[in-house]
């Protein structure tokens, strides 16, 4: 079950959170997935929160990192007048770039919110006691984490995703470079919607063969972008039969799944 | 006498010079626009001491780190006893200090010989690092032949100023028929045979080497990569202590947006004359202290995804090319006066678009830099410029926009179907 703001305004409630989904989360296949996943595990510990459905609008970053400033804060004011309307003081979304966007670069036009990525409210979750991961199917299984540069570097956020892996008490291993060395998956700062420029290599490429290098069969992410860019470096080398790429969200409703 | 006199001389140029250098550098960094980052000076103040003093970036790398700490503290270590060499300078005396502070001055010396050795030995080693080894950061294509030239010439020099140094110390332990130091007694074979008058005149020899030399060095430095040794320590000052991923917001875009939205804004407010950076004018006085600070290391570049995967793109050239461009620019000021445009500008004549559009804003540069220089910064106020003055993008960025605007989502989806998901869910 999932409501928008609009509902719960309409019943004088409000919720606890605000599922910021992004438009990957609410347009992208792949990504859609996440977003249920993610409200499978909030509607099990009977969360209140709420969506904005139609009337979430693009945060506005890939225009800004384009270098479209207008468009990034034509963006912005809409937005924050619809979360103003809605008196939403608390965010948690499943995209580093909204996350970075809403967190950092909203309060300086007005709009100023709790911001936290999805691994950092699960993280939260498992340290209170209220999740609890029973269902261990991924027990002792290789599981390697991608650090999304707008997590990582940008705001330091490295060990929320990894504390959320380890509960699954998988075996979390390390790419070569990790954490604030991590390395881009390749769609940052817009270049999810361009080809690339012309070069020797794609980055997704560099990337999956340092995550099939550690072994592990599941790559981790926390960005709809790595997502994509992950899951098609899976498929160029050919290897989506056994290597998936899963969103942290993800592993956890599928590790309690059994019980 | 006649060398005091000498020595004045060649002090009071050397001084001149560099002091004329270091307006230049002034100047030329005055040509950006003002920045503000005086605030939480405990909080700034610690990062120049971690990061500058600390050398805490650096031993991302251990071995080369290692090297060039030495250098480091030889470089404030052994200039200690400059002080002795410049006084005994001026003032024609041998070893000033050597009878106030007794034993404790060949103690001094034998520290300040260690470091001269480490330092030697240490530039030998990075010598043969870019020359032989060739580590590939030192190999990039914007590594032309004065990049390199100019990191050779440093080298050589810093081996030179100490070995001068210490054969300085040999032929004045035979000379004076001393105990000597620690390490320039290994030098005195070298010199042994020599007679005491010719003994005298080497020891002149390297005394005036070693001074001029260190003269001439510190005039050098203001024409090579090498201002990293005083820019680190301003540069990790006034860095940036915002979380990396957040963008400077331009206002006067924010008073338009209001305006056009219907908000309050301040109607009186004058746009810029330019949305993003064209040229290093545009660009803050911070960001060109970062192009003077950079010593091309490489470390960026070594990082970036783009220029790993063989795009054109690396973040070293970005502070090269806006560095050669403000000297060039500042040239052509002091030549033609101050409000003389020589036609030229950072974007498209130093830099290409094919550069700025292949960063993905990973922040890998920013992060790797061991003086918090911020590359990035920079691509992004150019890319700022080419769309909001040109509206010249690429043309997939093109309909992204166009997406935004009338659909609210980078991809073309009507926005009624935001909330499809949901039916799925919900039925």
């Amino acid at each position: 079950m999932v409501k928008t703001m609009a509902q719960m305004a309409s019943e004088g409630k409000t919720p606890e959170v605000l599922f910021w989904v992004g438009c990957a989360g609410s347009f992208d296949d792949r990504y859609k997935k996440v977003t249920l996943a993610f409200i499978e595990i909030l509607n099990k510990l009977n969360i209140e929160f709420a969506v904005l459905g139609d009337e979430e609008a693009c945060t506005g970053d890939p225009a800004r990192r384009a270098g479209n400033e207008f468009m990034f804060q034509m963006q912005a004011m809409a937005n924050i007048q619809t979360l103003d309307m809605y008196k939403v003081e608390n965010i948690v979304t499943a995209c580093p770039h909204c996350f970075n966007t809403l967190k950092n670069e909203y309060p300086e036009l007005g709009g100023n919110y709790n911001v936290v990525h999805h691994s950092q409210y699960l993280q939260g979750l498992i340290n209170d006691g209220r999740l609890k991961i029973e269902g261990g199917a991924f027990k002792g299984k290789k599981i390697t984490f991608h650090d999304s540069c707008y997590l990582g570097r940008a705001n330091g956020v490295y060990e929320a995703p990894r504390e959320v892996i380890n509960a699954l008490d998988a075996e979390l291993v390390e790419m070569k470079r990790c954490r604030t060395k991590g390395l881009c998956c390749g769609a940052g700062g817009a270049q999810m919607f361009k080809e690339p420029e012309k070069g020797n290599k794609d980055v997704n490429i560099e990337r999956i063969e340092e995550a099939l290098d550690t072994g592990a069969k599941v790559v981790a992410a926390g960005c709809p972008f790595c997502m994509t860019m992950l899951t098609d470096g899976v498929k160029n080398k050919e290897k989506e039969s056994e290597v998936k790429v899963y969103d942290i969200a993800e592993l956890i409703r599928d590790a309690t799944k059994e019980s | 006498m006649a060398q005091q006199i000498a020595f004045l001389l060649v002090f009071v140029v050397a001084n001149v010079f560099a002091i004329r250098s270091a307006k230049r550098i002034w100047d030329d960094i005055h040509l950006g626009q003002p920045i503000d980052r005086t605030d939480q000076p405990a909080e700034r103040f610690k990062r120049m001491l971690l990061i500058a003093f600390g050398q805490k970036k650096m031993f991302k790398r251990p071995i080369p780190a290692l090297l060039h700490l030495f250098v480091y503290l030889g470089f404030f270590i052994v200039n200690i006893e400059l002080l002795e060499i410049v006084l005994d300078g001026l003032f024609g005396t041998h070893r000033m200090f050597q009878d106030s502070l007794g034993g404790l001055y060949p103690a001094l010396i034998n520290f300040f010989e260690f470091f001269a050795v480490a330092v030697l030995v240490s530039c030998v080693i990075f010598l043969i690092r870019r020359n032989v080894v060739k580590v590939p950061r030192f190999e990039k294509p914007e590594m032309t032949s004065w990049p390199k030239l100019d990191a050779n010439l440093i080298l050589v020099f810093e081996i030179a100023l100490m070995f001068f140094l210490l054969s300085m110390n040999a032929t004045d332990t035979l000379l004076h028929n001393s105990e000597g130091f620690f390490f320039s007694n290994m030098l005195t074979p070298l010199y042994a045979g020599m007679s005491p008058e010719a003994l005298h005149i080497a020891e002149r020899v390297f005394w005036w080497s070693h001074i001029i030399g260190v003269f001439f060095f510190a005039n050098y430095v203001f024409y090579s990569k090498h201002l990293h040794i005083f820019l680190a320590f301003p540069n990790t000052y006034f860095s940036n202590l915002n979380p990396m991923g957040k963008m400077v917001n331009m206002d006067a875009v924010t008073n338009e947006v209001k305006l056009a939205m219907g908000m309050q804004g301040d109607s009186n407010m004058v746009p810029p004359e330019r949305f993003g950076a064209k040229d290093i004018t545009d660009l803050t006085r911070k960001q060109l202290l970062d192009a003077y600070a950079c010593t091309e290391c490489g470390r960026c570049t070594d990082n970036c995804p783009a220029n790993m995967t063989g795009k054109k793109l690396s973040p070293r050239k970005i502070m090269m090319d806006t560095r050669d461009r403000m000297e060039d620019l500042g040239k052509a000021k002091r030549e033609n006066g101050k409000d003389h445009h020589d036609g030229k500008f950072l974007m498209g004549d130093y830099i290409s678009e094919e550069e700025i559009n292949a960063c993905t804003t990973c922040n890998a540069c920013v992060e790797a830099c061991p003086v918090n220089i911020d590359p990035l910064s920079i691509i992004l106020d150019l890319r700022r410029y080419k769309i909001m003055e040109e509206s010249k993008a690429p043309a997939e960025w093109n309909m992204m926009f166009q997406n935004i605007e009338t659909s609210f989502s980078p991809w073309k989806f009507p926005p009624s179907d935001r909330g499809k998901w949901m039916n799925d869910m919900n039925s």
